[in-house]
């Protein structure tokens, strides 16, 4: 018997698993190894400081989400690719034939001096996580305004766009308190605008703007200086705040590192079309956890999983795998007072606006706000637990299309506009 | 696409003032950049950092980003502040005749 195990199950591994459960040649296992009891829905992170999302209700029961599938509730602390072997926690060793990396990203606060000083948790927050989304909850019930900025530490972070929705629903927030005059919102970002992609940075900047959010660009934040409340950048300029929300460095699994099998932040280098692993054989990475110029969310895990079961039944035949990927994106952007945005890109092609995902029909609309994408980002949160885990079929390809986008707008030269 | 002249020689540069194709890269079109982009004079500790950061994109087949550029290359942030002031990442991938680094989607 061979044997096919699965580390992490996340967003991504879970769809893996569940894809694969029906479709596994004979001959074959499969196993999923994961610690932790519980799934969270990572988007609701985003909801909880606001109060229109409860901690008990982002996150279910592990075993929902893998009927039928073997799962190992242990953690993994080593990973030996050259015996094809993993080290459980319990010191138990077991080999594989094929390895699937899903294990995802983490923050590091303790990257950055001072972020996790005497403020933390009350005038220094973070909402990537469980505990921190739902201390920040409790801060903003209390805030009686001053300056709150929001500082994402370095890139690559996991959501790209969370950032700026946290910007939007903060204004939203306050308005609806009836308390945005004495709130000054500052959106601190190491990016040079309010995206990474030159059309929807100049749609997202103008957002910001329209709401009275200042924008510090190309800051890249070296300390929190807890005495005097200030967030301090390497170039030396200093952002004083009465709240500090914070996305902090983030970086691949502890056990990546551990295994040396991932780059300076633990992120495992990954083919980006075929999501081999880039140094290993029989090993394929997805999600979080890839070094790919794509974004961490997990529409992007939803991609790839297709693109990967199809790859891992072709390796399990014997023959190689094919280089379906083509860093396929997409996201609702929730703008606040209701409306959503969406925006639909690639490794190549920029987000645009249009309509998704039939052409001229939509029904969503690409890069506007509209009532339609707020309840679609809500609609989402069903889709995700009922259709997208247990990996029933969606409607949308994994590949991106560029019909019904308005590709008038796009640089000449594609791959500077990728390349941003 | 434009062609700038640097020390004498005709090289093509993106918008941003990148180098398109880094074999035109040669140490006095590093100096010329780095006159150009304020970065001045390079120093024995520039050559450290423009050295690690084409044999790096060498191997790797992307230009470092800040991070790797500091993990890696023996300078630390500070130091690559003070080196290339306003903007390490992306000067120092500039000076060295790489593309801006795609650490940021």
């Amino acid at each position: 018997m061979k044997r096919l195990l699965i580390l992490g199950a996340g967003t991504a591994g879970t769809m893996v698993a569940n894809h694969l459960r029906t479709k596994l040649p004979s001959g074959w296992s499969m196993s999923v190894i994961d610690p932790e009891p519980e799934h969270l829905y990572q988007p609701d992170l985003l909801f909880i400081p606001f109060g229109t999302q409860t901690p008990a209700r982002a996150k279910r029961p592990r075993a929902d989400s893998l009927r039928d599938v073997d799962w190992i509730r242990e953690p993994v602390v080593a990973v030996e690719p050259d015996a094809k072997c993993v080290v459980l926690g319990s010191g138990l060793r077991l080999s594989y034939d094929l390895l699937v990396l899903a294990t995802g990203s983490r923050t590091r606060p303790e990257e950055t001096e001072g972020l996790t000083g005497p403020l933390w948790r009350s005038e220094v927050h973070d909402f990537y996580t469980l505990e921190g989304a739902t201390a920040l909850h409790g801060a903003l019930e209390n805030f009686k305004g001053g300056r709150l900025v929001l500082n994402i530490v370095e890139m690559p972070i996991k959501c790209p766009v969370a950032p700026l929705e946290f910007a939007f629903l903060a204004d939203d927030y306050f308005k609806r308190r009836g308390m945005r005059e004495e709130v000054e919102l500052v959106y601190v970002t190491p990016l040079d605008g309010a995206f990474t992609k030159p059309i929807a940075s100049s749609v997202l900047g103008g957002m910001l703007e329209e709401r009275g959010i200042r924008v510090e660009s190309e800051f890249n934040a070296s300390e929190v200086d807890n005495d005097r409340r200030v967030l301090r950048s390497w170039d030396e300029r200093g952002i004083d705040f009465d709240l500090l929300v914070t996305i902090p460095t983030h970086g691949g699994a502890p056990v990546i590192g551990a295994s040396g099998m991932g780059d300076e932040l633990d992120f495992v280098p990954t083919d980006r079309h075929t999501l081999a692993a880039r140094d290993h054989d029989g090993i394929f990475v997805l999600g979080d956890a890839t070094n790919l110029p794509a974004s961490k969310a997990g529409s992007v895990a939803h991609f790839q999983a297709e693109v990967l079961v199809e790859n891992l039944q072709r390796v399990m035949d014997g023959r190689s795998p094919v280089e379906g990927f083509d860093g396929h994106s997409n996201c609702f952007i929730e703008s606040g007072a209701g409306k959503a945005m969406l925006i639909d890109f690639n490794y190549d092609v920029e987000p645009l606006p249009g309509k998704y995902p039939l052409p001229l029909v939509g029904p969503m609309s690409l890069m506007k706000e509209t009532r339609l994408n707020h309840m679609g980002k809500l609609g989402f949160r069903w889709a995700y637990w009922n259709m997208l885990l247990p990996a029933r079929p969606m409607l949308i390809g994994s590949r991106m299309s560029l019909m019904g986008k308005k590709t008038a707008l796009l640089n000449p030269n594609p791959s500077q506009a990728a390349s941003a | 696409m434009t062609t700038a002249v640097f020390a004498g020689v005709d090289v093509e540069v993106n918008e941003e003032g990148f180098l398109v194709n880094s074999d035109e890269w040669t140490a006095d079109v590093a100096e010329a950049i780095a006159a150009d982009s304020g970065v001045g004079p390079l120093t024995e500790l520039h050559w450290k950092v423009i050295t690690f950061c084409r044999e790096d994109a060498a191997r790797e087949g992307t230009a470092p980003g800040l991070r790797r550029i500091s993990k890696l290359s023996g300078v630390g942030m500070k130091d690559l502040y003070a080196l290339f002031p306003k903007g390490p990442g992306k000067l120092a991938a500039m000076v060295s005749g790489l593309p801006k680094p795609q650490s940021c989607i």
